[in-house]
């Protein structure tokens, strides 16, 4: 198993009557919610975090990009990787990922994670999502009905960047550069592996297994609902006659351990009430720009953004019951998460223990239980496919250690 | 196929895609080109024009029981599409009518070829960008905001585009989005996220007769780009209706056909 400590860096300050006198947390929110100098703290307790849990031997710390929203505040995943590149010596750093649609020209995905993969010395995970339609469409004004064709091409130029060790020409449609030649280019071989985030459309399966890229399903629905999803991937490797190797997939879950269950309640629900009411608050205008969307994943029944259940309505025990979170004790959430990776069949994990607005002492108390007293059983769910590397980093044997020039003497001096 | 409108409806093959052209009545011939959401054959302003003229009215690729075309990307694939449908119909110098979108569509090919748009009739058309009037944002609409953005009697409008469905049923709710997704997906290629493709910069142009209509309280294009396309094209008449949104084409059909009739 691999289990990626997943900060999702949400904005911890929006207050009690946000969903009543705001219409969404992404793409039009307020400005006057935002406060920089309490950001410059927001961001350094996460990047501790993602540190702690390097410390703390999780597999991976993790980031994405999301744009113009209170739910996740890194427009660029690769400032905090370059950050996590010095201060972390164990984990992978999983930025997952890029939105290479997004980028003009594409190449500069390929560059920044070249350097980041050197940076780490191999410590390096990479993913390419679609990215949502309020950041894609709504807040990058990619067009919509033209997002699948611009990521297919920018994907293609970035691993032929990777991959051809000599320069080339490259006549895209959306990108034209007559001299494409890597420098620096990636270390590990032949690319970092890639993780690609999926919501269900049907072609992004067949995507992952033409190109032997691991399927992540990152929904906050829990792992009962994402059960159907999960069996369509599944279904979709046998009819290929590919390998089931569970780290063809991974699953991101909202979990909060505590001693007991009664005290994983008291102390984390008013986060879990934040997150769901809150930074999942968007208006339904912006979920989904017609075009975005392919014919063949409608029709394929996946409606869950316009199905998705009334969060503020939700109990503690509708969420632990319905599995949209996992809490409790150690013992509770070691059983619910081996249903999890054995229901959905998933070798790689991405645990959301940082959740809402979660102070840091409550989150690195539920951390250090999830990975002392929880993650070492869970460990060997697959020891069949313990030698399948195909989807995670392979890092250099002899890594620098950071050793800022004079940091002795000044730590000495004060 | 024929219906009770007399309104029938053919295919024609094109580069693009097979292409659902609705066509009725007779008299000069008159192409009509329709706005994003799309027309039927039960359309009353289609059912008007047919009233007068031998109109014509294909569906974009997507729309209705045209074809799907990925081929079809930006503002000069479109407008050589429309041009390759009039070609497919055999039409020459056809009165062209364009709303909204179609509008837009119209403008650019009395732009690029003005020798061969001689009449032209703009009714709310798309194209131009004001920054001080700012375009609402359409592909962030919800079905029940649709009718205040589009008609200048909003509930009466809502009743003319009433669904009749129920959302939260998915087998209503999936053709409702497919045929959403295949609509505004392409519409989306001309109109996302900002309806300008630079018509400002070829609009001079056109040397068709060109009358520009618009309903006086257009909420999509207000005012002010009746008065900026009429300032673009040399000549242009401008007929403003009052009392009618966006959709002045439903709520205030004769003067439309009225305003038509200028072009003689």
């Amino acid at each position: 198993m691999k289990f990626t400590w997943f900060n999702l860096m949400p904005w911890p300050h929006l207050p009690d009557d946000f969903r009543e006198k705001n219409r969404s947390v992404w793409v039009d929110i307020d400005q006057a919610l935002f406060d920089p100098v309490k950001c410059h703290e927001v961001y350094n307790d996460y990047l501790d975090l993602l540190e702690y849990a390097d410390q703390l031997g999780y597999d991976g710390v993790g980031i994405n990009e999301h744009h113009q929203n209170g739910y996740g505040l890194m427009p660029s995943p690769n400032i905090m990787a370059a950050s996590l590149a010095r201060r972390t010596s164990n984990a992978a750093v999983v930025v997952l990922g890029n939105s290479i649609a997004l980028y003009n020209p594409p190449i500069r995905v390929a560059e920044e994670f070249a350097m980041l993969d050197i940076m780490t010395g191999g410590r390096f995970v990479a993913g390419f999502p679609v990215g949502t339609s309020m950041d894609t469409n709504y807040c990058y004004g990619t067009i919509p009905g033209l997002t699948r064709e611009k990521y297919a091409e920018a994907h293609e130029l970035i691993i032929r960047a990777w991959t051809e060790k000599k320069p080339f020409a490259f006549n895209g449609r959306y990108t034209k550069l007559r001299h494409v030649n890597l420098w620096p280019n990636v270390l590990q071989t032949p690319h970092p592996p890639i993780h690609i985030p999926g919501g269900g459309s049907v072609e992004t399966y067949d995507f992952c297994l033409d190109n032997t890229y691991s399927y992540s399903y990152l929904s906050f629905s829990g792992y009962l609902r994402a059960k159907a999803l999960m069996e369509g991937y599944w279904n979709r490797v046998g009819q290929r006659n590919s390998d089931q190797s569970p780290y063809r997939a991974g699953f991101a879950q909202t979990v909060f351990v505590a001693e007991t269950d009664e005290e994983a309640e008291r102390l984390y629900s008013e986060h879990a009430f934040y997150f769901y009411n809150r930074c999942l608050h968007v208006y339904p205008g912006f979920a989904d720009a017609p075009g975005y969307r392919t014919i063949k994943t409608i029709q394929s029944g996946n409606l869950n953004q316009y199905m998705r259940p009334n969060y503020p309505t939700l109990t503690w025990k509708d969420l632990v019951d319905g599995g949209y979170i996992i809490a409790g004790s150690p013992e509770t959430v070691r059983q619910r998460f081996e249903e999890l990776i054995k229901g959905l069949h998933v070798g790689n994990i991405f645990l959301l223990l940082h959740v809402g607005n979660m102070p840091k002492d409550k989150c690195m108390y539920s951390t250090k239980l999830f990975a002392e007293k929880v993650m070492p059983h869970l460990r060997n769910m697959w020891p069949e496919h313990a030698t399948d590397n195909r989807f995670w980093c392979k890092p250099i044997a002899r890594r620098a250690t950071p050793a800022p020039v004079g940091h002795a003497e000044m730590v000495a001096a004060q | 196929m024929s219906s009770q409108s007399g309104i029938t409806s053919r295919t024609i093959e094109t580069r693009a895609a097979p292409i659902n052209v609705l066509t009725g009545g007779t008299g000069p011939d008159l192409l009509f080109l329709h706005a994003a959401g799309g027309i039927t054959a039960e359309n009353p302003f289609l059912k008007a024009l047919a009233g007068k003229y031998r109109v014509f009215a294909p569906q974009l690729p997507g729309y209705g029981d045209s074809g799907d075309s990925d081929n079809v990307r930006d503002m000069l694939d479109v407008t050589l599409h429309s041009f390759d449908v009039l070609e497919a119909l055999d039409l020459d110098k056809p009165i062209l009518v364009g709303h909204s979108l179609g509008g837009m569509i119209a403008a650019e090919m009395a732009a690029l070829r003005p020798r061969e748009v001689e009449k032209l009739c703009l009714i709310a058309a798309a194209g131009l960008w004001l920054d001080d009037y700012p375009v609402p944002d359409i592909f962030t609409l919800l079905p029940r905001e649709f009718p205040a953005y589009m008609f200048h009697d909003a509930d009466a409008g809502a009743k003319m585009m009433a669904t009749g469905g129920n959302m939260n049923d998915p087998a209503f709710l999936i053709p409702f989005l497919v045929t959403n997704a295949r609509q505004l997906g392409m519409a989306g290629k001309f109109l996302f996220p900002i309806p300008e493709r630079g018509l400002k910069e070829r609009i001079h142009r056109i040397r068709a007769k060109t009358v520009l209509v618009w309903g006086d309280s257009d909420r999509i294009f207000p005012a002010p780009y009746a008065q900026a396309f009429k300032a673009l094209i040399p000549g242009a008449q401008l007929v403003a209706i009052p009392d009618a949104g966006h959709q002045v084409v439903l709520e205030k059909t004769d003067a439309v056909l009225a305003a038509i009739g200028r072009l003689g």
